[in-house]
């Protein structure tokens, strides 16, 4: 049979391939015209359209994949530790992840959102926010690498975070888990009118650097998500909140008691000024900087101890609730500025709030009481429409460049596509599984690209061969262009994404560094040759500056160390051309590898435990000659005198 | 039975292939047989064999951006010593002046060399390793370790170009 079989798999084949010049013709016209895989093949060699930044959730990170093709480039670690790299193992990084509360090596990141410029997104940075110890990094596009990131005080997850303003004047921060504000010790049933839930505004200049600026103190709800203002709303940031009931435990029901929650507005431009001219109390506060400076290649870390609190209430106009039912998650913006979406994730609608509206409300004084001294506007003086039975759970809202919307419904797992201003719903497509985010290139901004969208769902299952009970989520990329949302491809994830972020490739990829200058180099310890290798000795600690270039370490040979010190390897890759990396390891060092990019320094340590003659090597295949990319260490007994000696090609220095 | 199969196999493939031949990818196929049996493999051998004959003289002016150089009568001694610190910095880390290293020995290279040569082996290494037949046997020479762009500029190869001449009026 089995013959028989082969045979009849090879007429098969050959009848496939004896039609193939057949359909160069119809794949022009005919029905393949809108297949699916033409749509997202983009052919060997070729580079896709779009850059799209994942957040990574759980990995602390982000990934970074091209549309519409869904291959992932590359993994960009930002709050946790990276043995690929080394980052926040190598003396360089690891302070890029240090805390009022030390050094934390894991995070939980959330909300990529890129810099703008008048409303635009302009590619220089990307910002993201981690939830589980307060922070926000700044990642710059031109290399890729996390360049600096803010612990966040008074916060507690800072879930609402990391959007900026139209021109990158902030980016913010809030505090998703009411705490005491300064932080004390009380019991935990005492919560109601004693929480309060700060939002930070971070001033970033026109280098990137973030400072806070001021902390509004909030009334003690979770601060859920936020979006800022564009065109005329420039000026004003969105929070949503639930848990305006203030419950302290069994949130699952006892947070969901009020049929409505609000949506707190913030003019920061009225709050900026009134900082500007002195107002605002300076607290205590304790917070570390982290600055990762190219030049030295090293992070400098700076512990910071006071902040401007402003009280809401002290600066007239400035904060206004708008009533909006039913918890809401998401609270997103549409490209005009206009309306308000409150993601209603207990509810089958959608509450569109309008900003004239509410400015006409706040002009008129119709308010419906306050919270906290805080004025709350009345729910129909600012509503725009309800986008009715849309779904069920709707969680966050994106928009195309057509007067379009789409939201995510979390319960019936769809994305569903309406029409602002008519509030009615055009189309409905499902998302495997259960749906969280989605995502078009500048969705959050004034000029969204209604092209593609990708929905970034929770739930995998059987979207892809087994793999044990732990899964990748699932991200699906649909073609938004016409009427009717078409899914063209399923792609993994890493982690776990809360949002993400996309932008035309050409904004970026220009601009993307290929090598770091030798020449700029000004790490303490490279040694920007051969000749400037060296070892010395401070006490039992031994700096060794070192460097390759394929295929060799200089110094490759090294006596002289005893067990009981603490060897720095310095490492400089005297490369300057482009994906040259070299690797550094040396065997039984408690810590992680080294990838040195061509003209940059990197250092870990090695504490030699026993004496012998140990190897170290390079880690990345860098050519031919990889294989021989290798030196020796000798390490003598504790307390001999084994003289220091290195060099390489026999000739030694001491 | 096996064979039988294979050879349906066989068959099929060569089907295929007929049927989805056109001119420009007979032309492609046969390049690369071509670089594979004779011109590579062949050049390679000769290249190796008879040192001295391919092009290994003055007048190879390699591949690259510099298509004319002449040198001035005397030496620009300014010159040669930035040319001796972008050495170090650049280069050094494989070739020494007067031993073979990673790379050849340099003693002598202003005069086994043409000036665009050198010039040409600096600024486009890559292409040069790949097609100059110089360059070719002297990556064979060098144990296969290719030579690096280090990414200078044309003014900075000159200046080591001439660091060269300098060691070699001198040496």
């Amino acid at each position: 049979m089995k013959p028989i079989k082969n045979i009849i798999a090879a007429l098969v084949l050959m009848a496939s391939f004896t039609s193939c010049n057949q359909n160069k013709e119809g794949e022009k016209s005919g029905a393949m015209a809108s297949s699916a895989a033409e749509k997202v093949y983009v052919s060997p060699g070729e580079h896709d359209e779009y850059y799209a930044f994942l957040s990574g959730g759980y990995s602390g990170n982000i990934t970074v994949y091209g549309l519409p093709s869904g291959r992932m480039l590359k993994e960009i670690p930002v709050f946790s530790q990276f043995p690929t790299n080394g980052y926040g193992y190598s003396e360089e990084t690891k302070d890029m992840l240090k805390t009022s509360f030390g050094m934390v090596p894991w995070g939980d990141a959330h909300h990529p959102d890129i810099s703008q410029t008048n409303g635009e997104l302009d590619g220089r940075w990307i910002f993201i926010n981690e939830n589980n110890t307060p922070r926000i990094a700044r990642i710059s596009l031109e290399t890729f690498e996390t360049e600096e990131i803010i612990e966040i005080p008074h916060s507690a997850g800072n879930h609402s975070s990391s959007y900026v303003t139209e021109n990158t004047e902030y980016v913010v921060a809030g505090t998703r888990f009411s705490v005491p504000y300064p932080q004390k010790d009380m019991p935990i049933n005492e919560m109601k009118g004693n929480f309060k839930g700060p939002l930070t505004f971070i001033a970033v200049d026109d280098k990137g650097h973030m400072e806070i600026d001021f902390q509004l103190d909030m009334p003690g709800f979770n601060y859920d998500l936020s979006h800022p203002g564009r065109g005329d709303s420039h000026g004003w940031f969105f929070f949503t909140t639930y848990n305006t009931e203030e419950a302290h435990t069994m949130q699952e029901v006892n947070a969901s008691q009020n049929d409505k929650d609000f949506i707190a507005a913030v003019n920061w431009k009225k709050i900026s000024e009134y900082v500007e001219n002195g107002g605002g109390q300076k607290m205590e506060a304790e917070y570390v900087h982290n600055v990762f400076d190219h030049s030295t290649q090293t992070t400098v870390s700076t512990t910071k101890n006071e902040v401007l609190r402003v009280d809401p209430r002290q600066v007239p106009g400035a904060v206004f609730f708008m009533p909006t039912p039913k918890s809401p998650h998401g609270c997103d913006v549409d490209p005009s500025g206009e309306y308000i979406i409150g993601n209603g994730k207990l509810s089958s609608d959608l509450t569109v709030h309008s900003f004239s509206k509410m400015l006409k409300a706040i002009e008129n004084k119709e308010f419906d009481g306050e919270a906290y001294g805080i004025p709350i506007l009345s729910f129909e003086s600012t509503l725009a429409g309800i986008v009715k039975n849309a779904g069920l759970g709707p969680l966050h809202t994106e928009f195309d460049d057509k007067g379009n919307a789409y939201t995510t419904f979390f319960i019936s797992s769809e994305a569903v596509k309406w029409k602002l201003g008519t509030w009615e719903v055009l189309d409905r497509e499902p998302s495997y599984y259960s749906v969280g985010h989605l995502m078009i290139p500048g969705g959050n901004s004034r000029k969204p690209e209604g092209k593609y969208m990708i929905t970034l769902n929770k739930i995998t299952k059987d979207r892809y061969l087994p793999t044990g009970p732990e899964l990748e989520h699932s991200a699906q990329l649909f073609d938004i262009s016409g009427d009717k949302m078409e899914l063209l491809l399923d792609f993994p994830t890493h982690g776990e994404p809360h949002y993400a972020a996309a932008i035309k490739a050409d904004k970026i990829k220009e601009n993307s560094k290929k090598i770091y200058r030798l020449d700029e180099n000004k790490h303490k310890y490279a040694a920007l040759n051969e000749s400037e290798t060296k070892m010395v000795r401070d006490g039992n600690e031994v700096h060794v500056s070192m460097t390759t270039v394929r295929s060799h370490f200089a110094p490759d040979n090294l006596e002289g160390i005893h067990v009981g010190d603490k060897v720095y390897f310095h490492v400089t890759n005297l490369e300057q051309d482009f994906d040259v990396p070299h690797g550094f390891s040396v065997i039984g060092a408690n810590t992680s590898e080294l990838l040195i990019m061509p003209g940059q320094t990197k250092t870990i340590t090695w504490e030699p435990k026993k004496p012998g003659i140990w190897p170290f090597y390079c880690t990345d295949f860098c050519s031919a000659l990889h294989q021989e990319m290798q030196g020796y260490i000798r390490v003598s007994p504790k307390g001999s005198n084994t003289p220091m000696k290195w060099g390489l090609d026999d000739e030694y220095k001491s | 039975m096996k064979l039988i199969v294979k050879i349906g196999l066989t068959l099929t493939l060569v089907f295929s292939f007929m049927a989805c031949g056109n001119s420009e990818k007979d032309e492609k196929e046969n390049i690369s047989l071509d670089d594979y049996s004779s011109e590579t493999q062949e050049k390679e051998t000769e290249v190796i064999s008879t040192p001295d004959k391919a092009g290994d003289d003055l007048s190879n002016k390699g591949i690259g951006p510099v298509k004319s150089l002449d040198f001035p009568e005397g030496i620009d001694s300014e010159m040669a010593n930035q040319g001796a610190v972008i050495f170090k910095n650049m280069c050094s880390a494989c070739h020494k002046m007067d031993k073979k290293f990673v790379g050849p020995a340099l003693v002598g290279v202003t005069q086994r060399r043409s000036p665009e040569w050198i010039m040409n082996m600096i600024l486009n290494p890559e292409e040069m390793i790949k097609k100059d037949p110089i360059a070719k046997r002297l990556m064979v020479e060098s144990n296969m370790a290719i030579m690096a762009d280090q990414g200078l500029k044309e003014d900075e190869a000159r200046s080591i170009v001439e660091y060269f001449r300098q060691y070699d009026a001198e040496n």
